[in-house]
């Protein structure tokens, strides 16, 4: 009865969060405020999910399963790695920032 | 920072655990079966292919690696909190900037995850080392380096360097001993 | 109660899902569309997993897991193709 309020609390937690990653790529004025979204709102949505799956199947007739720890790892190891990749092609492709970000002229052209 | 490790049949210790580990989680069992072959896999895997690789640091203190991992994780949720709350506020209100940060860090695994702990964590981006390798001509010796990153609501550009030296590079010298 | 939650979570990126491929369309630049289409992999995962948790099996999961590596890699070879024009130089 507990583990199916944990589970319930953790999956709105996540939906939640990948909810607000969504609108943060929707809303936000340019590129290199959008990314901020996903690589962080949505990672910490897909880790509280996966948790919740481990709890869930942890009460279930299946038993205890580790193998989402696996994903949750994957994705924090690779989130950082795709933003990088993608704020350097953002700077190759020399994207208009929006008016008013301070410190443009740090940007050195490669 | 040491590159050798103390015994030669055992080149990356810590990568060894790392694949044992994800060895047993990918088949969801510790039978005696599965911990021979993942033994197996952790001490053969690293002899094959450590002589592909550059020589990268070892770490040399993995009491506090852990706290400092324990203290990432920590982060990541206090940091994604805030920039949900930034997200669902009023976007005008925001001062996006990019902002250097020196660093004192000169191999570049530790480099690589200092940018992916500042990725990770409090509204930031990291975006670029600077100077870029290639630019370098030859036989000269790479000045101070940079770390651009990409602030989503800038406060205070002093405090945020501070912050980022002392809580992320600091203990990172302290592990890698560079 | 669980099924209720299930909905509504399937629901939330249900929606998501659609703001990415809002995002998609519109774009304006390159990089914009690679974003998207990194954060509607993700997404998927997320799906799959709600999926699995609803029926009760814990078969997805490796489905899951090979979703994020092909998100990942296809990720970093287009991005690797806007900065060079090339993926294998």
């Amino acid at each position: 009865m507990i583990s199916e309020w944990v589970v319930s609390i953790l999956l709105l937690f996540g939906g939640a969060f990948i909810l607000i990653g969504s609108m943060g790529l929707i809303k936000l004025p340019d590129f290199f405020m959008r990314l901020h979204g996903p690589t962080k709102a949505t990672t910490l949505g897909m880790a509280s999910i996966l948790i919740a799956a481990m709890v869930f199947f942890a009460n279930s007739k299946t038993g205890l399963s580790v193998k989402e720890i696996l994903i949750t790892i994957f994705l924090l190891i690779t989130a950082p790695i795709s933003g990088y990749m993608l704020i350097k092609s953002a700077i190759h492709h020399k994207l208009k920032a929006k008016e008013g970000t301070k410190g443009l002229d740090n940007i050195e052209d490669d | 920072m040491r590159l050798q490790a103390r015994y030669r049949w055992l080149p990356t210790p810590f990568r060894s655990l790392f694949l044992f580990l994800i060895w047993l989680l990918l088949n969801n069992s510790v039978s005696p079966g599965h911990l021979v072959l993942a033994t197996f896999f952790a001490i053969f895997i690293p002899l094959l292919s450590f002589s592909l690789r550059d020589p990268q640091p070892l770490i040399l203190k993995p009491g506090l690696a852990l706290k400092q991992l324990l203290i990432v994780l920590y982060d990541i949720v206090v940091a994604n909190l805030q920039v949900a709350l930034l997200i669902i506020g009023p976007a005008k209100k925001l001062r996006p900037a990019f902002v250097k940060v020196p660093i004192d860090l000169t191999h570049d695994m530790p480099i690589t995850i200092l940018a992916s702990c500042v990725s990770l964590t409090p509204g930031t981006v990291s975006a670029e080392v600077y100077p870029i390798p290639e630019s370098l001509s030859e036989g000269e010796e790479p000045s101070q380096r940079y770390l651009l990153i990409h602030v989503l609501d800038l406060k205070d550009e002093e405090a945020l360097i501070k912050l980022i030296k002392q809580r992320y590079e600091a203990p990172l010298k302290e592990i890698f001993q560079c | 109660m669980l099924e209720i939650v299930l909905l509504i979570v399937f629901s939330m990126i249900g929606i998501s899902l659609l703001l990415n491929l809002w995002r998609l369309i519109i774009g304006p630049s390159v990089p914009d569309r690679v974003l998207a289409l990194d954060t509607m992999y993700i997404n998927v995962i997320a799906l799959i997993i709600l999926y699995s948790i609803s029926m009760g099996t814990g078969l997805y999961f490796e489905a899951a897991l090979l979703i994020a590596m092909l998100g990942f890699i296809s990720t970093v070879a287009v991005c690797k193709y806007l900065l060079r024009g090339d993926i294998i130089e």
